[in-house]
């Protein structure tokens, strides 16, 4: 019985593709095109064409051809293990995905069971943006890797900040109720307890993910609260519309934010006119002061006709290619083996590490406001004539958190 | 305490008079027509969306008047061409129809006008705080919707209840075929109610489209509650409708102001502190579960009274 069900493992994936392409390098893209995800999902797909582009044009990685295949999963754990397992079956050994840390861990899980199963072809998780501090600790696996900074990085960051902003007294919590939202909770509350015990966290709100039309009600409650600043993780729509009702009400507070310059939030920040009053926390951001990315972001504009929003996906995709040609193989048991521990120059300066414990890449971590643009800022995000300016810099051995991954190597 | 009372409950009455806006022309279609038309969010959206492009082109106001006219326009085309012929088959062929169109007219608008929100901005003229309570700002626009709602409201059920049009509308519903003989043109009839109640929908999508986000998934994120309000309201009822929207705005906002939790409800007997596998549910605030308030007001109402607040028959 175990003959045959391995035999079948072996012959059921190469029925599909008599001979799987060996010349392109596919990468199968597994995020939202559809639903409320959908804004997202398709600037990600952008990017990740025109990096593929990019290397096809200096010849690729070791000769061959990177290929795009995007695949719609809806933000849907569910959905997305249908659309892996149909790139698995295509031919693709590369999966990248990002939005939702309940895909991500999904996918995580079935990859792992996927390369016990079938040894001889193995798959690559790369991560580039679900955060979920959970991925490189006890949910970590061998075969995923993580270039956007986890959430509790960014929270240790974005704390490091707050604890010399002297004017910060009080602040309000508000979330998205799921496995992301809960997470920045409470490494606020434990990160501002420890760094600065003065500050009250006079409310922590939790509320659902991306079902709110009327954030009014909650405004009321933040203004009631007396809070001088708003620590929030939220994103799309749930970003927009909670600031839009802050602006209505006439809250004057700072936001500390993740995603404040998600698709639709610069607009959201305009039209609010909160100058300067919105921060983020990000690996790069357009008027970073560094030339060669300042370079790159021009170009990556002129072509996509977006902002360059995933810088680490950049550091991914070069990063992908500087491994595979150290290994001098595109097999992806290889490529891992070199990921490991690999030092790589990320497109806004700098160096970052991809940490051997539980593949989660360390780089410096940039806190920057959205108002009127400086002098030297060219910048400006979706036509809103406002843009981003640097105020902080968290070099990568202040960015780094511990992990408690103890990871089974193949 | 005071402060919160008052600002919640004009967020809520303002909230509820959005959702009124917004089911009034489900409520029509649905009261003189039958039809329960799935497809209405999608002529909410494609208003937003003609009122987006219009207000660039011959600005805000022009935009008002001749997108909800267009979206009518669609919905009488709607009517003529689609429902029409899938009426004879019954209630549930024109659901479907209007249950596919829903996607089509999803998929169309994110063809022409991408998936990513558009910058849709309240007109200059409305973009300043009518009035201070307690510091809290309340924008001209969201009085300004307010009032469209109340005279949307107002008209309807004058013109219903009150003209010959309303009668011949109403006769249609129940006797086709003696208003046919009357010398009516029921076809044309039910043409214009199906058109009206689309436009209702665009003007909705057009002053709604700036206050909310612009996207391609509005319609998908704002369906359900619609429905919500016209069941709870009583299907088919106006009025109902009204006091549905006005209910489920206040203690959709009151829900959210409450900080206590399911556990706290039992004082120093508190469950949430024994070893247990429900303590997550225990400590779930009333906050954190206010937006499924309506849904659960939804089961509630159709168990206690099946033909909601206000309506007439039960299906």
């Amino acid at each position: 019985m175990r003959k045959l069900a391995l035999a079948i493992a072996v012959i059921a994936p190469m029925l599909g593709h008599a001979a799987w392409a060996e010349d392109t390098i596919k990468i199968g893209y597994i995020d939202p095109l559809s639903g409320g995800g959908a804004s997202v999902g398709e600037g990600g797909l952008k990017t990740f064409q025109y990096l593929a582009d990019e290397l096809n044009a200096k010849g690729g990685i070791l000769g061959h051809k990177v290929e795009i295949v995007p695949l719609d999963n809806k933000t849907n754990p569910q959905e997305s293990l249908v659309q892996a397992q149909k790139a698995i079956d295509a031919g693709v050994r590369y999966i990248t995905q990002g939005n939702g840390s309940s895909v991500a861990a999904a996918l995580s899980d079935f990859i792992a069971k996927n390369n016990t199963r079938n040894p001889g072809k193995e798959v690559l998780y790369f991560n580039y943006a679900a955060v979920d501090p959970s991925l490189t600790n006890e949910k970590c696996s061998y075969w995923h890797f993580r270039w956007d900074a986890s959430s509790d990085i960014k929270m240790e960051a974005l704390t490091n900040y707050m604890k010399d902003t002297a004017s910060i007294k009080k602040v309000y919590l508000i979330n998205q109720d799921y496995s992301f939202g809960q997470s920045v909770r409470s490494d606020a509350r434990k990160m501002l307890g420890a760094k600065r015990p003065d500050i009250q966290i006079v409310g922590d709100e939790l509320h659902p993910l991306l079902k709110v039309t009327d954030f009014s009600p909650y405004i009321a409650k933040i203004k009631a609260s007396g809070a001088d600043s708003v620590v929030t993780g939220n994103w799309g729509q749930d970003f927009a519309l909670l600031l839009k009702a802050a602006a209505d009400a006439g809250l004057k507070v700072n936001w500390y934010t993740y995603y404040a310059g998600g698709a639709g939030g610069p607009t959201a920040i305009k039209q609010t006119g909160l100058d300067h009053q919105v921060f983020q926390i990000t690996e790069g951001f357009a008027n970073s002061g560094n030339q060669t990315a300042m370079d790159y972001e021009k170009a990556f504009r002129a072509k996509v006709n977006l902002s360059l929003w995933y810088p680490r996906a950049v550091n991914e995709m070069r990063m992908f290619k500087a491994a595979a040609e150290k290994a001098n193989s595109i097999d992806p048991v290889k490529v891992a083996a070199t990921l490991e521990d690999l030092k790589f120059d990320v497109l806004d300066g700098g160096t970052g590490f991809m940490r051997k414990d539980d593949h989660q890449f360390f780089q410096p971590i940039y806190i920057s406001s959205f108002g009127k643009l400086a002098a030297n800022d060219p910048f400006d995000e979706e036509n809103t004539g406002w843009g981003w300016h640097g105020v902080s810099k968290v070099d990568t051995p202040q960015a780094m958190v511990s992990t408690s991954c103890k990871m089974t190597r193949p | 305490m005071l402060e919160l009372v008052v600002i919640s409950t004009l967020n809520g009455v303002l909230f509820g008079m959005l959702l009124f806006l917004l089911s009034s022309g489900l409520t029509v279609i649905f009261s003189m027509m039958g039809v329960l038309n799935f497809a209405h969010a999608s002529f909410y959206m494609l208003g937003a969306f003609f009122g987006f492009q219009l207000t660039k082109w011959i600005g805000f106001w022009p935009a008002l008047v001749l997108a909800p006219l267009l979206v009518g326009a669609i919905g009488m085309a709607v009517e003529r061409y689609g429902l029409r012929n899938t009426h004879k088959h019954g209630h549930v062929a024109e659901l479907l129809l209007t249950f596919g169109l829903a996607f089509a007219i999803e998929e169309i608008v994110s063809m022409i006008w991408g998936k990513s929100p558009l910058d849709y901005r309240v007109p200059a003229l409305l973009d300043f705080p009518a009035f201070t309570i307690f510091s809290t700002n309340y924008p001209a626009y969201k009085i300004f919707m307010l009032a469209v709602s109340v005279v949307i409201f107002v008209a309807l059920l004058v013109v219903l209840k009150r003209t010959r049009v309303g009668l011949i509308v109403q006769a249609a519903l129940t006797h086709p075929h003696m208003v046919g003989h009357l010398g009516h043109n029921v076809g044309r009839v039910f043409m214009a109610v199906f058109g009206v109640g689309s436009a209702l929908a665009g003007l909705a999508g057009v002053i709604a489209g700036p206050a909310l986000v612009t996207q391609s998934d509005m319609a998908a994120s704002l369906g359900p509650i619609l429905f919500v309000v016209i069941v709870f309201g009583g299907l088919g009822s106006l009025p109902g409708a009204f006091i549905a929207s006005l209910v489920i705005g206040l203690v959709q906002t009151f829900a959210v102001a409450l900080d206590g939790s399911l556990a706290s409800a039992f004082g120093p007997l508190d469950p949430s502190a024994g070893p247990s596998v429900l303590a997550d549910i225990w400590n779930v605030t009333i906050a954190q579960v206010a937006p499924i308030v309506p849904y659960m007001l939804l089961v509630l109402i159709l168990i206690v009274r099946p033909m909601g607040l206000m309506g007439t028959r039960e299906s």
